[in-house]
């Protein structure tokens, strides 16, 4: 008994870390699929843009790097589907990080693509502005003071789409994809001063932070992880890379409950073996 | 006078903070935004000092013969990862332009590089929830039956299991998590505004000699 | 006739005014959105009734602040309604509005009242603790460890890394990092174990090569004291933790100390440096990674523990004052927290209103 549990306690961590990747890799390869439940957080983002009149200008943060890509690149892509399929007016900036900003304009770009939008007619790409709360703070008075051109150096006025827009009296809703604390910061400054709403898209990791927000109604919705990627692109009817990696998650998730029940068994037989 | 300076220009900027968040009539109104804006050039100017520390410290490390491949191998990528930006500013006006080589080097290594460190949590929280999560004692075995529960309700799996269970999870989540987070994080609140107000009078000087 | 009547009504229901605890740039208009009536609004301003210019086209919403006016000016407003079935309807012009600036925002009323109490509770702990008063404080245990820490690592002839988290000089987690290196450092002097402490931030190197240089200094060891293990690796955030693993697998280390701010990268630190085999001290204010800390590490500050390093590590009485004055405010928000919500759940009076900085 207590050889048992011996073993059971003591799994070398290269065999657990090889049961983890081949659960991880064989639903992918194999191309399992699964069925996801939305939760209400990330129906109340969905309910809130569905409800935005066509031509509304939505602006979107990429404030998540390459690391977290693969976690928010799915969240961007279903955002940007559903702006898209609804007639919305979509600018895309950077607050955290200049590199975030190449990563947001390639999904930008194919899905545009995808929907036969123009480039400084539906949407538009800010670019990155050091300065964060600093930022936040002078989109309020006025968006030129902090991004008199794009980009790509064209001036605001002369693009179509940003001609009208000049503060957050002009902006229907602002979402932030952020794997670091810019989230807050929008909430802080943009929602609290402004009043503009505000959705967030965050790291798994950093759901359970968030809510606060969501239930005192700071926020008008909250997209976490992966999952909350697959709920919204289960909510638009396109599923894409959220739904694919849930079988992979599933999977992860019950070899960790698996796990820590060994571990315990182990635990149990050494302890009953000592008494 | 060394002690005193520093000290009378901190406690000036958090005194001239303190009031441009309660009178927003000039000249106190914009002084918050100013200040973050002084501040961004500061730590851009210090980025400079970083970046001399650390070829200075590897260029050390190989003229003493030690770690000479890594300390090598940090040198070229920085002057590689340098060069290629500069170029590519200047042949595409911008280093993020879709075609250059410095978004060539950002596509093909930095992002699967960072990818993948990333993803080194998924094998060690595998590691390290198999170790730490023992039924040791009652708030223990709480933890972990708390813990399967929102692992399970996370996942579609979860759901097929049972279907109040995605449910449970949120309600684990938004309820008995965020009572005790909050209680961290009124905490961490007075504890801030404590280290604040030891530091702004003085009490605490760990940026002085 | 009947436009006659819809402007009327809409003139009745638009308000124009200076807005509230402002710095007199910007004047309010308050809409009638709600009425469904409407598509959106047109907004005419100028400096006399018959110089009004176009401001803003295609408003919704119910309230709109025009903004980047001169403050002390009048200003006089036209708004334009546009009907969902195409028509429009005008106002008559609205003014003269005057902006003003106001010396006191109001909405912060609260926030200040609560600033005297807490500090009016500092002062008189401070006092207390200067007076020669006797404070209780109890027992951290990650604080007490330290020094078994350190001389574990003498012991085994290792060295100790320190971990300071990602965040700058002016994040106070990192403010509470250098306090707790102090203690640290001084400590490695004294047992003579090399102290490696890679960083992120260059300012916060900087004042930690101080920070080390003046522990040493009061050890009496300044000759063992070497800059070179105090050094900037990367601000990015995986390239930092990339750096550190390869540190704690090359160095080897007996102790690691992860204090600070940290983000997802504080498992594959704390794992690693399990792997090797150090005992881990770590300390956070990151409510999302304390879990992390909590599972992988030996001892674990759990957020304020962190922040009252300094006061417990020094034992000074007007530090400690001020701890025990934040116990004392944790109290009153507790009775403040039980009588707001008897008083909302009773339908008295919401006290959060009070609080709310706008």
């Amino acid at each position: 008994m207590n050889k048992l549990g011996k073993i059971l306690s003591n799994i070398n961590r290269q065999v657990i870390y090889l049961l983890v990747f081949l659960v991880v890799a064989l639903p992918m390869i194999l191309g399992i699929k699964a069925k996801v439940t939305v939760t209400e957080p990330v129906r109340k983002a969905y309910e809130f843009i569905d409800s935005l009149p066509p031509g509304s200008f939505i602006l979107i943060g990429i404030d998540y790097g390459p690391s977290t890509f693969p976690e928010m690149n799915p969240m961007l892509y279903a955002l940007l589907r559903h702006a898209f399929k609804k007639n919305l007016k979509v600018g895309i900036l950077a607050l955290q990080n200049a590199v975030n900003i190449p990563i947001g304009s390639q999904v930008l770009r194919a899905v545009a693509k995808e929907y036969g939008k123009k480039y400084g007619i539906d949407y538009v790409n800010l670019g990155y502005k050091p300065g964060w709360d600093a930022v936040i703070v002078s989109i309020g008075r006025e968006i030129r003071d902090v991004f008199p051109e794009d980009a790509f150096g064209t001036p605001l006025d002369s693009l179509p789409i940003t001609r009208n827009i000049h503060n957050y009296d002009d902006i229907a809703l602002v979402i932030d994809l952020a794997s670091g604390g810019t989230w807050a910061s929008w909430i802080q400054f943009a929602q609290a001063r402004f009043g503009v709403p505000v959705i967030i898209g965050v790291t798994a990791v950093m759901g359970p932070e968030s809510y606060p927000y969501l239930q005192s109604g700071q926020i008008k919705g909250l997209i976490a992880g992966l999952k909350g990627a697959a709920e919204y692109e289960t909510l638009i009817h396109h599923p894409y890379l959220g739904v694919r990696g849930m079988p992979a998650q599933s999977g992860v998730h019950i070899l960790i409950i698996l796990l820590i029940f060994v571990g315990n068994i182990g635990y149990l037989l050494q302890k009953r073996s000592k008494t | 006078m060394r002690k005193e300076i520093p000290f009378l220009i901190s406690a000036l900027t958090a005194m001239f903070a303190v009031l441009a968040f309660f009178i927003p009539h000039k000249p106190f109104g914009g002084l918050q935004q100013k200040m973050l804006v002084w501040y961004s050039v500061v730590t851009g100017v210090a980025m400079l000092i970083g970046v001399e520390s650390l070829l200075n410290n590897h260029y050390k490390r190989i003229r003493r013969r030690e770690n000479i491949l890594y300390s090598s191998f940090l040198i070229f990528g920085f002057l590689i990862t340098f060069v290629l930006g500069v170029y590519s500013i200047r042949k595409y006006g911008d280093a993020f332009a879709p075609n250059s080589p410095f978004m060539f080097i950002f596509n093909y290594a930095e992002v699967p590089l960072q990818s993948t460190m990333f993803a080194l949590l998924a094998f060690f929280i595998a590691s390290a929830a198999y170790r730490a999560m023992k039924i040791r004692t009652v708030e223990a075995s709480l933890l972990l039956a708390a813990a399967v529960i929102v692992m399970l309700g996370r996942v579609p799996a979860g759901a097929q299991l049972w279907s109040g269970m995605p449910k449970f999870a949120e309600w684990i989540m938004e309820i008995p998590n965020l009572a005790a987070q909050r209680g961290i994080l009124i905490g961490v609140a007075l504890g801030s505004v404590g280290m604040s107000l030891r530091i702004i009078l003085g009490i605490e000087k760990p940026y002085l000699r | 006739m009947f436009g006659v009547l819809m402007a009327i009504i809409l003139s009745l229901n638009v308000q124009v005014f200076d807005t509230p605890n402002d710095d007199g740039t910007s004047i309010t208009i308050k809409l009638p959105w709600q009425t469904g009536r409407y598509k959106s609004f047109s907004i005419y301003r100028g400096t006399s009734p018959d110089n009004l210019k176009l401001v803003q086209n295609f408003v919704v919403g119910e309230t709109y602040k025009d903004r980047g006016l001169k403050p002390g000016a009048e200003y006089y407003y036209k708004i334009v309604a546009h009907t969902k079935d195409g028509k429009t309807e005008e106002t008559d012009v609205i003014g003269p509005v005057k902006t003003v600036a106001t010396w006191f925002n109001k909405n912060r009323f609260g926030i200040l009242v609560s600033i005297i109490i807490l500090g009016g509770l500092f002062v008189y702990f401070i006092e207390k603790a200067r007076s020669g008063a006797e404070l209780f404080i109890r027992k951290i245990s990650g604080l007490e460890a330290i020094d078994d820490a350190v001389g574990r690592a003498a012991e085994l002839g290792k060295p100790i890394v320190y971990i300071p988290g990602l965040l700058g000089i002016n994040s106070i987690p990192t403010i509470a990092s250098l306090s707790i290196l102090r203690k640290v450092a001084k400590k490695a002097a004294e047992y003579e174990v090399d102290l490696i402490m890679p960083n992120a931030d260059p300012m916060v190197m900087t004042t930690a090569q101080e920070v080390v240089k003046e522990a040493y200094l009061d050890a009496g060891r300044p000759d063992i004291y070497n800059p070179n293990n105090i050094y900037y690796l990367t601000s990015d955030q995986f390239g930092y933790t990339a750096g550190v693993d390869g540190i704690l697998i090359r160095e080897k280390p007996g102790a690691v100390f992860l204090q600070g701010y940290f983000y997802a990268e504080s498992l594959i630190l704390a794992e690693t440096a399990h792997s090797i085999g150090a005992i881990q001290i770590a300390g956070t204010t990151s409510t999302t990674q304390l879990p992390f800390f909590v599972a992988a590490c030996d001892y674990t500050l759990i957020g304020e523990e962190m922040l009252a390093a300094s006061a417990y590590l020094s034992k000074d009485p007007v530090t400690l004052g001020s701890l025990k004055a934040e116990d004392y405010a944790k109290a009153l928000i507790i009775i403040f927290l039980i009588v707001a919500i008897l008083s909302k759940v009773i339908g008295f009076f919401d006290f959060t209103r009070l609080l709310i900085a706008k």
